[in-house]
């Protein structure tokens, strides 16, 4: 197939229609206008293709659960404040196991914030976002090709699953342009008898999240954590960049990791071994291959466009082995790849330093 | 012998849960009569709300998905929109319609959703134990109102079906209630009429039926359709408030020479 150059929001809604996206609603919000508005395009071209701008982020979530139990393949994108409002949903379509994608463009935050590009939305989307019990996988794209490929993966995932999927991106990735090969993709295999749609001559069908008996209810969430437990055997992701012979290891993902390799490159050239170890699957997280790099690697700084959520992972995972500094940039502030640079090397030059700024 | 009187194929057969007197198990039964006469069980789909009907599916013998409250119009667009031969209704009490639910319950009607929406008014929050709702009545009691409904505090009952009849998207809206064996029959032929609309393609209808909650309004089942008569039908008077093909019928008549 053909490379195309497209702004990455685009990305997004393109490789939705070919994963075979036939529902969509959502609500305009900055930095992610493009995928409504190229999704109301192209759902019109589509046979059974139907678009909804709806009232609301919480309306678009609820319509995407209507749309998913109906049987339809649905997705709801939205930035940050918008995503806050989605959570009832989400813990919906959570309990009642039902697939949809939900692409977050995060943008600068608390409250209003900004619309500039941030990650002050990890703890949100990997500890489950709303309330109750539960998991939603989040994959943090750091590409032009990761928007397509995760894009398509995660309507699968949905399925595979039966849970909401989201896509944790940032202003950044949406609004950039990159070329990009949309890969073909995988038949929809998702079960007729999953699918609400009249019960026909035969039994009626429910979709609750309402179980009243504490024991059932109880064991409903041992369900859902036995098959989060699953997800996360098979589920994770992540890449490595120089990190062979790397003395220092950044672990950063999306746009933080794209800068993050940008710095690595001008330590390098200083003859400063650095590397990268980019968590794809945010949740879940790469825990153990985080923990066996740490056998072998002393020193890890975490990056993060926010003031240190995903460290908490990181300490999670490594568990003391190596010392751990953390580098932010909240609020809507992207860093160039040499201000990280210049962080990492002082660290590097002396490192007791890192022992002071471990966090 | 003749069986002159049955359960409704429609319905499963458990027993309501609903407090003896409740306007819930009414409008069920009158619902699950109406799908079994238009012989669509097999193609009908129901949403339920968060509040007393929450365990609606336990009743209904037919597809149902429960709605986070106020969100039914929502997902009944979801549902509609992904299976358009289906027929979708929702079920809604007045705190969920008309206060946490009205953004999602006004967009859909003025979308002009071909779905149908049951909205019970009871003046109450039923389930969480007889708050105020948008549509309790001035001086009326409940337990965040304990002296009487105030409107400068409190704000005025909000006439739903009036409102909605303002939204051209809204094909037939009218206010029944079941507290008596005629407004009962009326209050079936408005849920079928509107299900009939619906299979017809024409549009959005809303039934608001004017609910008995003598558990929360602290009267017998009997003082409760007498209240309903002498005060809440005084605050929403019953009545076909809007009816777009009749009204057209109606024109189209006028308009015929007359010979
Ligand atoms: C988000 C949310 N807020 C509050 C509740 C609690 N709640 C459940 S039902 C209900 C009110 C129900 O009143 P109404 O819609 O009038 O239905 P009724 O029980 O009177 O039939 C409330 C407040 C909830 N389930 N979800
Ligand atoms: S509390 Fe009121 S609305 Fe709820 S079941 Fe009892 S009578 Fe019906
Ligand atoms: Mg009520």
């Amino acid at each position: 197939m053909n490379k195309v150059l497209m702004q990455g929001n685009k990305i997004i809604a393109e490789a939705a229609i070919r994963a075979g996206c036939l529902f969509y609603a959502g609500y305009p919000i900055t930095p992610q206008n493009e995928i409504p508005e190229y999704m109301s395009e192209r759902l019109r071209q589509v046979k059974g293709g139907v678009f909804v701008q709806s009232e609301s982020e919480i309306a678009a979530i609820h319509m995407v659960i209507g749309a998913s139990a109906a049987g339809a393949r649905s997705m709801t994108s939205s930035s940050s404040p918008g995503i806050s409002l989605k959570q009832e949903g989400i813990s919906s379509l959570a309990a009642c196991e039902l697939p949809a994608v939900i692409v977050n463009m995060m943008r600068g935050g608390p409250g209003l914030g900004n619309i500039c590009p941030a990650q002050g939305d990890y703890f949100q989307a990997t500890r489950g976002g709303g309330h109750g019990d539960y998991r939603v996988i989040v994959l943090g794209p750091d590409s032009a090709q990761e928007l397509a490929d995760l894009t398509m993966d995660a309507f699968e995932l949905a399925d595979r699953y039966r849970t909401p999927v989201m896509i944790l991106a940032d202003g950044m990735m949406g609004q950039m342009m990159e070329p990009v090969v949309f890969k073909k993709p995988k038949p929809r295999d998702y079960p007729e008898s999953f699918i609400m749609k009249g019960a026909g001559a035969g039994k009626s069908k429910i979709i609750r999240g309402l179980i009243l008996d504490p024991l059932e209810m109880e064991e409903h969430n041992w369900r859902l954590h036995r098959k989060y437990e699953l997800i996360a055997q098979k589920e994770t992701r992540h890449e490595l960049y120089k990190a062979d012979d790397a003395e220092i290891i950044i672990v950063a993902y999306g746009t933080g990791a794209r800068i993050a390799e940008g710095a690595i490159k001008r330590l390098r050239e200083a003859g400063l071994r650095a590397g990268l170890f980019r968590p794809i699957s945010l949740w879940p997280f790469p825990t153990n291959e985080l923990r066996d790099l740490a056998k072998k690697v002393e020193n890890f700084l975490v990056f993060e466009m926010s003031t240190g959520q995903m460290v908490e992972d990181v300490r999670l995972a490594i568990q003391g082995r190596a010392r751990i500094g953390f580098h932010g940039r909240p609020g809507g502030v992207v860093p160039t790849p040499i201000e990280l640079a210049n962080v990492i090397g002082r660290l590097y030059d002396r490192k007791e330093g890192i022992i002071d700024r471990i966090v | 012998m003749k069986k002159v009187f049955g359960r409704p194929q429609s319905m499963k057969g458990n027993i309501f849960h609903y407090c003896a007197g409740c306007g819930h198990s009414i409008a069920h039964r009158l619902i699950a009569e109406v799908i079994d006469e238009l012989d669509i069980r097999g193609i009908t789909i129901g949403v339920p709300p968060a509040g007393c009907a929450v365990l609606a599916y336990n009743y209904f013998d037919i597809d149902m998905i429960e709605a986070q409250h106020g969100r039914g119009p929502a997902t009944a667009t979801g549902i509609k929109r992904a299976l358009p031969d289906r027929i979708v209704f929702s079920y809604q009490g007045d705190g969920d319609l008309a206060a946490i639910g009205i953004a999602e319950s006004f967009h859909a009607a003025n979308r002009g959703e071909n779905i149908t929406v049951i909205f019970m008014n009871n003046a109450v929050y039923g389930m969480t134990g007889g708050q105020m709702a948008p549509t309790s009545i001035l001086g009326q009691k409940t337990t965040t109102s304990s002296a009487g409904r105030e409107n400068v505090l409190d704000g005025y009952p909000i006439q739903v079906s009036e409102i909605f009849s303002l939204l051209p998207g809204t094909a037939y809206i009218e206010r029944c209630t079941v507290n008596s064996p005629a407004n009962i029959l009326k209050t079936k032929k408005a849920i079928r009429k509107s299900f009939q609309y619906q299979i017809d393609g024409i549009g959005f209808s809303l039934i608001e039926i004017l609910s008995p909650c003598p558990t929360n309004w602290k009267m017998t089942p009997i003082d409760s359709c007498r209240w309903i008569d002498e005060v809440m039908s005084k605050q929403f008077p019953l009545g076909v408030i809007k009816d777009v093909p009749a009204e057209a019928a109606k024109e189209r008549k006028e308009r015929e020479p007359k010979s």
